[in-house]
């Protein structure tokens, strides 16, 4: 008995600074500023709908970017030799070591109007382009900073799949097709699932990325809860009401990703 | 496929190292030009070491994050041994909430913990500032602290900690000659994590600082705010270095250790 109230603390702590916080988002989200309950800031998230639906448009591109891009990869890894493989997932690591600010920084000076890649296109004679203040510099921006997320989980999955698994299809029958559909993928889907909610929620509520990339243009749900709480438009109301809707936003998809990794598993 | 991942793996090198390389090329540029190399200069460098926001808010940020994750260890270290000996229905629902700051949105913990601290300034005399950022860091920390310690709890044997109060130890004594060596990897790498979290963090603190007490990535986000200036360059490749001898020392460590065991 003695024992358990060694937690006391951190169970008091966590009470004020964590759920608390997140009650006092959705009671600010439902009343007005005399306290009185209302609907109205909710219903008007829903005036903000192209900024939702270009957030979560963006991520998803971000996300399959990422998958497709890492797949290869942690394929590749999964078969050399461990401190090798460890080698080379500490250099893709590497960078994530950096501040994400210093990350996006050095691609906004690439990018910009007189960066360095345009420099380099008027050197061999074509642009200047407008890279930068676009949404492409956005999904850029989020491949950028949360692919290794997609490769690590994707590679730690697929390093435990026993490679005599593949000579086992080979010799049953398989071409190296099938092996990859009918054996890599299925036993490879827990780390899918997990790399997708690690670099899709991230993205889906970063305000950084799309505010240095993307210009004023390329609005996100991130820029707008920020512009309620710290930026002129002030109002706390509508910002808590729109970061209850996000929440949501990542319940769903993480609700998503689990049920397809239980899925697998009862086929299995 | 392998194929596929070789070409995929060079392109995703050069694609995650060419922005940071040029980064740290033009840090040494003599003009604030972004494309072209004009000359050679360290003096980037030399007004970086002087301009006092810089450093004040690089020694803020080190306070911060030491506070933070030493409260958070011991916090979170306490909080674990406390929750293993629970009953399963309440520890499952503590740590389900336990990991809420760690799937939630950054963005929304901020605003979560700022309208706390609003309604706290409100009413007292209370300023945004060192505490809010300190109480906002160990919130997000405590957790990972948990997290880390509580499998080294479940892998241990319960009946040594009975075992050693019933040859005469003391609770404390138990927990101190029993239990810690056990979970001490656990405790380790838990502080690790919530100490580089909280240098690493941008978003709760742009949220929860108030105007005296800026931390080194705010400082950062309002340099890339304002007019461009290779003194953000200069930054980007001191912490990259730093970042590489961290990690060549980490895993030197490890092979050392490796070494040693091996020789046992």
């Amino acid at each position: 008995m003695k024992t358990k109230l060694l937690s006391v603390p951190y169970l008091v702590w966590m009470g004020v600074f964590m759920i608390v916080p997140l009650l006092m988002v959705a009671y600010f989200a439902l009343t007005d500023d005399n306290g009185t309950f209302t609907l109205n800031y909710i219903t008007d998230v829903g005036q903000y709908a192209n900024v939702f639906v270009r957030s979560v448009g963006l991520s998803v591109i971000a996300t399959v970017i990422c998958l497709v891009i890492a797949y290869p990869i942690a394929f590749l890894l999964s078969g050399l030799k461990q401190h090798r493989s460890m080698t080379i997932v500490m250099i893709i690591m590497l960078p994530m070591w950096m501040n994400f600010l210093l990350r996006t920084y050095a691609w906004m000076s690439l990018l910009g109007n007189n960066g360095y890649i345009n420099h380099v296109l008027g050197l061999i004679g074509i642009g200047p382009y407008k890279l930068i203040n676009t949404s492409g510099a956005v999904v850029l921006g989020m491949v950028y900073n949360y692919l290794p997320f997609m490769i690590l989980p994707l590679y730690s999955v697929m390093e435990k799949i026993d490679p005599s698994l593949y000579e086992a299809a080979g010799d049953l029958g398989c071409n190296s097709r099938q092996v990859i559909t009918k054996v890599v993928f299925p036993l490879s889907v827990p780390g899918i699932t997990l790399g997708i909610t690690m670099v899709f929620v991230p993205a889906v509520s970063t305000f950084i990325i799309s505010r240095m990339l993307g210009g004023g243009s390329n609005l996100l749900i991130g820029d707008l809860i920020e512009m309620q709480f710290l930026g002129n438009a002030y109002n706390p109301h509508l910002g808590a009401a729109i970061s209850l809707v996000l929440m949501v936003i990542v319940l769903l998809i993480m609700t998503l990703m689990n049920s397809f990794d239980n899925e697998e598993q009862v086929l299995v | 496929m392998k194929t596929l991942g070789k070409i995929a793996l060079v392109l995703v090198l050069l694609f995650l190292y060419v922005p940071i390389f040029v980064l740290i090329v033009f840090s040494f540029n003599e003009t604030k030009s972004r494309a072209v190399f004009s000359g050679f200069t360290f003096d980037w460098y030399i007004k970086l070491f002087n301009n006092r926001i810089i450093i004040r808010s690089l020694i803020n940020t080190l306070i911060i994050s030491a506070a933070a994750s030493i409260i958070s260890t011991v916090l979170g270290t306490f909080a674990a041994v406390g929750i293993s000996r629970m009953r399963k229905l309440p520890k499952k629902l503590i740590l389900g909430a336990t990991n809420i700051p760690i799937v939630n949105p950054e963005i929304v913990t901020g605003v979560s913990l700022m309208l706390l601290f609003v309604f706290f300034t409100a009413r007292m005399h209370f300023e945004f500032g060192f505490a809010t950022l300190l109480i906002a860091h160990i919130t997000f920390d405590v957790p990972y602290v948990v997290l880390n310690v509580m499998p080294k709890l479940a892998q241990m044997d319960p009946n040594i900690y009975d075992a050693a109060l019933d040859l005469g130890c003391s609770p404390i004594k138990a927990f101190r000659k029993v239990v810690m060596p056990q979970i001490l990897p656990g405790v380790l790498s838990g502080f690790i994590m919530s100490f580089t979290y909280s240098l690493d963090d941008f978003v709760v603190s742009y949220f929860t600082s108030g105007p005296t007490t800026q931390t080194l990535p705010i400082t950062i986000y309002s340099m890339t705010r304002r007019k461009v200036s290779p003194e953000i360059n200069a930054l980007s490749t001191i912490l990259f270095l730093v970042v590489v001898i961290a990690l060549l020392v980490r895993s030197g460590m490890f092979r050392v250790m490796e070494k040693r065991r091996n020789r046992q």
